[in-house]
């Protein structure tokens, strides 16, 4: 925190804070039913995100993007771990659970499932504010201000049903409900992902304006490279349920410093084909997270594991750039691989 | 063209909401252009109708009998239908017997539906050790078959429609219980669900608000198709001689008095097994109407 005063006169203070995250979800089996294992599916996650920025999230399928989000936002109860939203903790309990919803809001990724089918778009959207006491009357104008918003004419959308609306209308509602609570930060948990191409880039667009209009800060969780390429500020690459690499969008891209984020830069299709990859791609799925591998949880996939990597697990270390952080041991000076940077003072 | 242009004008002016039918009405539509559900709904409705009219529609004093007049044929002077072992006219037999089947066929599954439906709801709902504890509760009942249960409780606390329709409430409130629990729990995972969780509601907010619409029509036509079961249950209670007392008129046991009549008059004695027939079948084929109707994806 002491860092974070220092620097505040240049930088826009931090909103959220996240420190040391963990969800292991128990598994039960056996003829008593006792606790066999547990998924680590948070595993010790820390991050910052300032008023106003976008930081990313990205990492494969069951990395834990989407079980963060839902911690965030106490969907699911965390194991350990401390979250504050504008400088101060979220209580446990309901009254600092209410409070802390109204300034965190997300938008969930079936755009379809998240709306329900019995209500009107107007009571759907209007439902966050009365819950939070605003009168029904404001609560149903608030609806029609932020319909608009999003796009969507009040008058011929006030009424309707979900099922009435095609995915990126939907889409719409989802955020204008989510902002109709005037929140400071909105997670998007692969809010874009299930829409056309079209759409998708139509939707982003909105985003980054509702973003400037609404003085917003983003949580971007996708699995799309190129669209966190373009909205993120900053990007947090996740593995098995840690933070492998974190940093400024450009560096990260350009320079990134972890061998597994450098193997999702390669995977991205690229147009030009002169530019296609060099770097052999992942190959095989992510060890299971019930028995994550000890040492560095990447080491089994990694082109350059040593036997470091097999018995210590690395921490995030500062690397080149300016708040770009990565954990792996050919980062961390003296760790014993042979690529790691060797001490200046030996 | 000036027409349109008119048209534009006046919609931008007056602020046409656009509206559009929602479930319930999409239901309403269904069920108006489907005949069998519609005659079926017809003819539960009068036969609700002429039992809650029965004062005045009975031809007769449904108690009075008559020594001279016993089990007298179909359309005998002065009594449409009859009489039976004791003379007494069957037409207001059955009509006051409507009521205290119908009652008894009704009731418990309105008890049963809002006992097991809560209950259901809450152990879908909450999930985790309370569903257990609930779930498991409810299982023990269906070890036992529906009838005997209704017997055994029935016998247990003695003869009388209190007892008997306190039987077939705890008959009923297990398997509405158990399809409450199944819907909830489906509509639970749901993100819109999560996404109230979200905006800060509370889980009694989000039952009322999002749960209950979306659970509420498939427990209440499961409900509905337990009527019939219920009206049979009843009548059979009845006829055991475990719910309603003589001389009250009732349609089961107005088929264990006119047991005894079978070789002299079967068209008199079949008929209180007729009226269980037709109204036990009517329920269940408006809530299969009514099934189909409400299955719609929307």
């Amino acid at each position: 925190m002491t860092d974070t005063t220092a620097t505040s006169t240049e930088r826009p203070p931090v909103l959220l804070q996240v420190d040391d995250l963990k969800k292991h979800f128990p598994i039960f089996g056996g003829a008593l039913n006792r606790q066999v294992g547990a998924v680590q599916a948070v595993d010790g996650v820390s991050f910052e995100v300032r008023r106003g920025e976008t930081l990313g999230i990205v990492g494969e399928s069951g990395c834990g993007k989407s079980t963060t989000a839902k911690l965030l936002m106490h969907l699911i109860e965390p194991d350990a771990g401390a979250i504050s939203v504008g400088g101060e903790e979220v209580r446990r309990g309901r009254r600092g659970l209410r409070e802390m919803r109204r300034r965190m809001q997300m938008v969930f990724q079936d755009s379809y499932a998240s709306l329900n089918p019995r209500l009107t778009i107007e009571d759907t959207i209007a439902f966050g504010p009365k819950v939070h006491g605003v009168p029904v009357k404001v609560a149903k104008q608030r609806a029609r201000d932020f319909l608009a918003k999003v796009g969507l004419d009040p008058n011929s959308f006030i009424r309707r049903y979900p099922h009435e609306l095609s995915g990126g209308q939907r889409q719409r509602v989802n955020i204008a409900r989510a902002l109709a609570l005037e929140p400071d930060i909105v997670i998007l948990d692969e809010a874009v992902s299930a829409l056309d191409k079209s759409v998708e880039a139509q939707v982003l667009n909105l985003l980054m304006d509702l973003k400037r209009d609404f003085d917003l800060t983003y949580l971007f969780i996708s699995h799309d490279l190129n669209v966190v390429h373009y909205v993120s500020d900053r990007v947090l690459v996740m593995y098995l349920g840690k933070v492998v690499e974190v940093g400024p969008v450009e560096m990260l891209y350009t320079a990134s410093q972890h061998p597994y984020t450098r193997a999702l830069l390669s995977a991205m299709p690229a147009m030009d084909p002169d530019k296609r990859a060099t770097e052999p791609p992942l190959a095989g799925d992510p060890p299971n997270p019930i028995n994550p591998p000890p040492g560095c949880r990447f080491h089994t996939r990694c082109v350059h594991a040593e036997e470091v990597c097999k018995l210590k697990e690395p921490f995030l270390t500062r690397v080149a750039g300016e708040g770009h952080f990565s954990a792996c041991h050919m980062a961390i000076e003296g760790s014993g691989h042979s690529q790691a940077p060797q001490r200046v003072a030996a | 063209m000036t027409d349109t242009t008119i048209n534009d004008a006046s919609v931008d002016t007056a602020q046409v909401v656009v509206s559009s039918r929602g479930y319930w009405a999409t239901v309403a539509r269904r069920v108006r252009r489907d005949p069998v559900t519609l005659f079926f709904g017809a003819v539960v409705l009068l036969i609700i109708l002429s039992a809650v009219f029965a004062p005045l529609l009975a031809p007769a004093d449904p108690y009075k009998a008559s020594m001279i007049l016993r089990l007298k044929p179909l359309g005998t002077e002065g009594h449409l239908l009859g009489t039976d072992e004791t003379g007494r006219d069957m037409l207001s037999r059955l009509l006051y017997g409507g009521r205290l089947s119908l009652f008894m066929g009704i009731m418990p599954v309105l008890y049963a539906l809002v006992i097991g439906g809560a209950l259901g709801i809450i152990a879908g709902f909450v999930g985790g050790a309370t569903n257990m504890a609930i779930m498991r509760t409810m299982d023990v009942f269906y070890a036992f078959p529906s009838v005997l249960l209704a017997i055994a409780i029935s016998g247990a606390l003695g003869a009388g429609i209190g007892n008997a329709v306190l039987s077939l409430t705890l008959v009923f409130i297990p398997p509405l219980a158990r399809v409450a629990e199944s819907v909830t729990t489906q509509v639970r995972k749901l993100d819109y669900v999560e996404a109230a969780r979200a905006s800060g509601a509370g889980s009694l907010t989000i039952i009322r608000v999002h749960v209950l619409a979306n659970v509420l029509g498939s427990i209440f036509i499961y409900a509905t198709s337990l009527i019939s079961v219920s009206i049979i249950l009843a009548s059979g209670l009845s006829f055991l001689g475990l719910g309603v007392k003589p001389p009250e008129p009732e349609w089961g046991l107005m088929l264990n008095t006119l047991r005894q009549a079978i070789y002299v008059n079967p068209t008199i004695a079949a008929l209180p097994g007729v009226a269980i027939f037709i109204t036990s079948l009517s329920f269940n084929l408006l809530s299969d109407g009514l099934r189909s109707a409400m299955d719609v994806r929307i």
